[in-house]
């Protein structure tokens, strides 16, 4: 009851600083933000990137029940598309609120340029995005007409949310499922080209040795799935019936994200080893900057302590079986890799691309020298509050993972 | 393959996916003819060759630059470096004036979302739609050689009786106010476009030559048509021995230093 109590206190708090973030952004445009026209993306860019990746990953475990018919993650599918949506949602509103002009986001769709890998990734997850919805509207549609009947807010919700249907059938509930299946079987390739995408708009910059690799759209999407179910892990074990009821499944997430997570860490050296060998002073530069210097304590105690060795530990140790810890584990990943992001986007652009040019003119915007100001921090902080407020929403308003005669109806 | 499709009676199916073939060809083909009566020849290839040699590093070419563009703080069309060769055996620096270099194969250009930057068909200028710009500042990360830069919304101290800021770059000759582009935008050298008169010629006699190399002391920064083979720029390209910066990428600059 106080640790509900102080999610929702730390999830109202974080409205806070949302709310300060976006006025300063809205009245005083970037002159508050740190970046510049050397590294001219933040903090912002890596949050986002972390935000798309935990929503790709959720959404890709969530087909192995909707898809693949896995049996065992049944409970958790629902929320594993609830955890997608969210997750977009605040990548959305971060990367929106990035862009120089708020006003202008539709000229993607109006001023089309199809060889541009940053347009095709948000038409991807646009449809994507129109997908979820209509997949978890879907998923949730009987219980939303069971639930109509209660009273108060809830029942409110549901009569709203129900969008006039009536049908409370077991039929109805077999019709959803198989539009379910379809959709979910739509939305796998449409994730791994959205987010490898992600990883293919890092990948094609020439200019940026550090990301100019094969490996960066895998990467992408190796470290999305780990971080994703990682982050279904510690929400299934916080959300409705808690960790308690989820044990079995618990464990055998744990399982899956140790795989997922070690998956990574190889594709992650194999990238840093074929670099630092290949020997191209750039990206040297770029990786020294990652591993030591102002940025290592990122690299050594977020993204490899924290993200990497400790989770390991816990999950291949002999605790890999006490859901509590997976749990821990699992919250280890999802913090730790707000590092893996800071890791791709910051070092990547901290290198001069010509020799000299900071030194050639005494600005705070040319500098290859970046730490996120106060405004971003706060913004950041505000967006981590958003997510809370809309789990709890979720948690309070929709039946996440309760056992219905769907299943049943099902098979 | 048609001689064999010929044999056989041929279905509907047949026939609509020819027509469906031929259709996207006479699309295509159309879009091409439209395309090629429409876009303007190259009239221009504009191009820069820098004497290194010449250069006294006074960065009076900045300053021209930001008279000229009134460009705001943390937006330097041109910088000029000082850095020592690499391998070189003493510590003099080279000055290298560092305009954007128009390149023939720009990699800002196709990572654009919004199709905001673009080469000009007519003579190679890079150019940037403030209208259209969102400022996701991906062309930043693409561009090999830090030619461009993001709009703040910054300004210097501002002298009231000198009335608005009014750059005539692009010939649009916007007033300077906050939130409207190109604040927010991404900017780059233009080689000073809005000089040319409306055939696209400069003429360096009537002062309508991009600010830096009408203003550079030494002579420095040569300017003129690359494919005019009486040109300056072409005759000290044939004559001396330039290079130009990361040829390797494959981006085909504009402009070239002697060094």
């Amino acid at each position: 009851m106080t640790l509900k109590r102080a999610f929702w206190a730390a999830g109202f708090i974080g409205l806070i600083p949302l709310s300060i973030g976006i006025y300063l952004r809205v009245t005083t445009g970037h002159q508050l933000a740190a970046y510049g026209s050397v590294i001219p993306w933040g903090l912002w860019v890596a949050q986002y990137i972390y935000f798309i990746g935990l929503s790709a990953g959720a959404f890709l475990l969530s087909s192995l029940v909707y898809v693949f018919g896995v049996k065992r993650f049944e409970p958790i599918g629902r929320l594993a598309v609830f955890s997608a949506i969210v997750t977009l949602l605040l990548a959305l509103f971060t990367i929106w609120m990035d862009i120089g002009h708020l006003e202008r986001f539709w000229h993607v769709f109006a001023f089309a340029n199809f060889s541009s890998p940053m347009a095709w990734m948000i038409w991807l997850y646009t449809v994507y995005f129109a997908l979820l919805v209509v997949e978890f509207w879907l998923l949730m549609r009987r219980d939303l007409v069971v639930a109509k009947g209660a009273g108060g807010l809830r029942g409110f919700v549901s009569r709203v949310a129900s969008l006039g249907s009536r049908d409370t059938s077991d039929a109805g509930l077999a019709r959803d499922m198989r539009r379910v299946r379809i959709l979910a079987t739509i939305g796998v390739p449409l994730a791994i080209m959205f987010h490898g995408g992600v990883g293919a708009l890092f990948g094609v910059l020439a200019a940026r040795p550090y990301w100019h690799s094969g490996m960066y759209p895998i990467i992408f999407l190796v470290s999305a799935l780990a971080s994703g179910g990682a982050l279904l892990t510690v929400a299934s074990a916080i959300f409705q019936e808690g960790w308690r009821a989820h044990r079995e499944m618990i464990v055998t997430l744990g399982r899956v994200v140790l795989g997922l997570l070690l998956l990574d860490a190889l594709f992650e050296f194999s990238e840093l080893f074929i670099g630092i060998y290949g020997g191209d002073p750039s990206f040297l530069q770029s990786v020294s900057i990652a591993l030591s210097g102002p940025y290592g304590i990122v690299f050594w105690v977020l993204q490899v302590g924290i993200g990497l060795v400790l989770p390991v530990l816990l999950l291949a140790g002999p605790l890999r079986r006490d859901p509590r810890a997976v749990t821990a584990a699992c919250a280890a990943v999802v913090i730790g890799f707000i590092g893996v992001r800071l890791n791709i986007v910051i070092p990547g652009l901290s290198v001069e691309e010509i020799r000299g040019l900071t030194a050639a003119v005494d600005d705070p915007r040319v500098s290859a020298v970046y730490f996120p100001s106060l405004f971003e921090w706060v913004f950041s902080i505000g967006i981590g509050g958003l997510g809370l407020i809309l789990f709890g929403l979720g948690e309070v308003f929709l039946p996440l993972s309760r056992h219905l005669p769907s299943v049943d109806a099902q098979s | 393959m048609e001689a064999e499709l010929e044999s056989q009676a041929v279905t509907r199916r047949e026939v609509l996916s020819r027509a469906a073939i031929g259709a996207v060809v006479g699309a295509a083909a159309a879009r091409a003819s439209v395309v090629a009566a429409t876009a303007p020849e190259r009239a221009h290839h504009w191009g820069m060759v820098i004497d290194t040699r010449r250069c006294i590093g006074c960065e009076a070419c900045v300053i021209a630059c930001k008279i000229e563009n009134k460009t705001p703080p943390g937006v330097f069309y041109t910088v000029v470096t000082r850095e020592t060769l690499p391998g070189a055996r003493n510590d003099r620096p080279v000055f290298m004036t560092k305009p954007c270099f128009q390149c023939e194969k720009p990699p800002c250009v196709p990572v654009c979302p919004v199709n905001a930057t673009y080469k000009r068909p007519s003579d190679g200028i890079v150019v940037v739609d403030y209208d259209r710009c969102i400022g996701c500042r991906y062309c930043m990360t693409a561009c090999p050689y830090g030619a461009r830069w993001f709009d703040f919304g910054e300004d210097y101290p501002l002298d009231e009786e000198a009335g608005p800021i009014i750059s005539p770059e692009y010939s649009q000759y916007r007033e300077r106010v906050p939130d409207a582009s190109p604040v927010g935008n991404v900017r780059k050298c233009t080689f000073c476009l809005h000089l040319q008169d409306e055939n696209g010629e400069y003429d360096r006699e009537a002062g309508r030559w991009p600010a830096c190399a009408k203003t550079c002391p030494t002579r420095a920064i040569h300017f003129g048509d690359l494919d005019d083979p009486e040109s300056d720029v072409s005759v000290l390209l044939r004559e001396r021995n330039a290079i130009r910066v990361k040829e390797e990428l494959g981006t085909e600059p504009s402009v070239y230093y002697l060094l």
